[in-house]
């Protein structure tokens, strides 16, 4: 089933194939049909808010949000590569930990790259930020990516408990992240930009703005008040799509087509068939290799699988995977996974051995690019970024506590 | 010893047109001072080819992203093959804006690939290929060419015009000789 996910055949959804293995591993017994619904009742809160999520970023996206960053970005740059780098990793930083690490990918590189090429500059460096801190930088909240959800739901934290551990792994893995690419791409940097400057004066979104800010408070009253933070994301949403609607900005087809429904689908239909393996042997397996309790070195051996384990299959499965091994330990363990499978896809040219391998053979033989640029920038940036950030997790579970 | 009879200067080994051929790599950042240095030193006769590599890993990398995505489906939503639109677009651009700088006929080439690999491969059989440093510009030294320009210098299957994008740093930017070694002595005769 992983193998159908990476290959796609006639670029069927995935959830083509996850949703019969999910029944076979049920048919088998593999899993009781009573586990598997209570896997599903499980997952069915974070797949809400994912769809929330995921509507929130294209609506902005339709709202003019991430065309008005190209704006700030290319006149905040002044036309110097070096500084169009920093703009390029506060967006990205920022995008990636409230939107999600797919708004950064899908919808913020195009305008990276556009953004730069209107400045004259060499896009590469501002290309391999985006990709890079779209996984680097998707520690802070538990919106930023899809494996912080699942964590989120079984570590039993609160959000801005979350969001407050993981502020300061977040800040190192992009520091990490920024001391390496400037200088590992210093010669397109220094190249300088020579452009035809047009920028054309976007007004600020200011509505979006302003409704994603609510959003991220509303993840905070939603806590305090402890009702499912999911809600506030789906308010966000809600308002700006009835705003779109009103003003035939977009159709009710387009937003239910953003919210993903075959790949919510993939994700319940993953969970059951992960639970299945773990159930039957994998755990038993894998559960030596996971260290009990939150010393620094067990955290650091902790995130290591992680990363590992998210660079052999993918990381969607690899949390699926330890969650359950490392809850008892405690939230630090839960988030020490979270580095690992965040900071590690990093390493790899589609973020797993899998992918990349099953691409490259059926896909993309001969045409893909030169991985050794990529791998090389990997080994400089993950296994640093990892040992920084797990570092500044172990500060932070001292200073404000599991 | 007798001075020996200087040969005749060699004439060009083929007087093919290909040899007329002067290549100019455009490169973002840097490719006013190669329209420049061919507006000013390239024969009037010479066929002027402007050449951009498009470095291919750029699209590649945003599809290695979101092909790390697993189970997003939706192959329309993958960015690499809009990076490879933005990408032909904008080679298109700075093409069009150096071959008015250059200000004479000319022809437009635009690749995509291993961006110093391709370079190398269109100027197989050129007359002369001129490239900008594209390292560190604040001083005389080695590192004032980044990696595609020294695989390209040191592969080049052509004469290469080396130019400075602006103006050149002064010599005084090259660091002192190292002191001598303690034990060196002069040599006794």
């Amino acid at each position: 089933m992983l193998a159908w996910a990476v290959i796609r055949p006639r670029g069927w959804p995935e959830a083509v194939a996850a949703v019969p293995a999910a029944a076979l591993v049920i048919a088998t017994g593999a899993v009781s049909p009573r586990a598997a619904l209570a896997e599903a009742g499980r997952l069915a809160p974070v797949i809400g808010f994912l769809a929330a999520i995921l509507v929130l970023a294209q609506l902005c996206d339709d709202e003019g949000l991430f065309r008005a960053c190209g704006t700030w970005m290319a006149r905040r740059s002044a036309g110097r590569p070096r500084r169009l780098l920093a703009q390029v990793f506060a967006t990205a930083s920022a995008i990636t930990a409230v939107l999600s690490l797919d708004a950064t990918v899908v919808l913020l590189t195009p305008v990276v790259y556009s953004t730069s090429a209107q400045l004259g500059a060499r896009p590469k460096p501002h290309v391999y930020a985006c990709t890079h801190l779209a996984n680097s930088a998707s520690l802070l909240l538990p919106v930023s990516n899809l494996t912080n959800l699942l964590a989120f739901a079984a570590s039993g934290l609160a959000f801005p408990r979350f969001a407050a551990l993981m502020a300061l792994p977040w800040l190192a893995a992009i520091a990490t992240e920024y001391l390496v690419l400037p200088r590992f791409f210093a010669a397109d940097l220094d190249a300088g930009a020579q452009g035809m400057p047009a920028a054309q004066p976007a007004g600020a979104p200011v509505f979006v703005l302003v409704t994603v800010a609510a959003t991220l408070a509303g993840f905070v009253a939603a806590s305090a008040a402890g009702v499912n933070p999911a809600w506030a994301a789906l308010a966000g949403a809600a308002v700006l799509a009835a705003r779109a609607l009103a003003q035939r900005r977009t159709t009710a087809i387009a937003i239910g087509r953003s919210a993903a429904v075959s790949f919510l689908v993939f994700v319940l239909a993953l969970g059951v068939v992960v639970q299945a393996v773990v159930t039957n042997g994998l755990g038993r397996a894998l559960d030596p290799l996971v260290p009990g309790g939150t010393s620094l070195p067990a955290l650091l051996a902790t995130a290591a699988l992680g990363a590992a384990l998210a660079n052999l299959i993918n990381n969607l499965p690899a949390v699926l995977v330890l969650l359950p091994l490392a809850a008892p330990a405690g939230p630090g363990a839960v988030l020490a996974v979270l580095v690992g499978v965040n900071i590690g896809p990093n390493l790899t040219y589609t973020g797993s051995l899998a992918t990349l391998l099953w691409r490259r053979v059926l896909h993309e033989r001969g045409s893909g690019p030169s991985l050794g640029e990529f791998t090389r920038l990997g080994l400089l940036t993950v296994p640093a970024g990892i040992v920084v950030a797990v570092l500044a997790l172990w500060a932070s579970l001292h200073v404000i506590g599991g | 010893m007798t001075d020996a009879p200087v040969p005749p200067a060699a004439a060009p080994p083929s007087p093919a047109a290909g040899n007329r051929t002067v290549i100019v790599w455009v490169t973002e950042g840097t490719w006013r001072g190669c329209v420049d240095a061919a507006r000013t030193l390239a024969p009037a006769d010479a066929a002027i080819v402007l050449l951009h590599v498009s470095p291919e890993e750029v699209p590649g990398a945003a599809h290695g992203a979101y092909a790390g995505l697993l189970g997003r489906g939706h192959p329309e939503r993958d960015p690499g093959p809009r990076l490879a639109e933005l990408a032909a677009a904008s080679a298109g651009e700075l093409l069009a804006a150096a071959a008015q700088r250059l200000g004479r006929p000319c022809t437009r080439a635009e690749r995509r690939g291993r961006v110093e690999r391709e370079v190398v491969a269109a100027a197989a059989g050129a007359g002369l290929l001129i490239l900008a440093r594209d390292g560190d510009r604040s001083r005389l030294g080695p590192k004032s060419l980044g990696r595609a320009d020294r695989f390209v210098v040191d592969h080049a299957p052509c004469p290469v015009l080396l130019v400075w994008p602006d103006d050149a740093p002064g010599t005084d930017t090259i660091p002192p000789p190292p002191p001598r070694p303690p034990h060196h002595r002069p040599h006794r005769r």
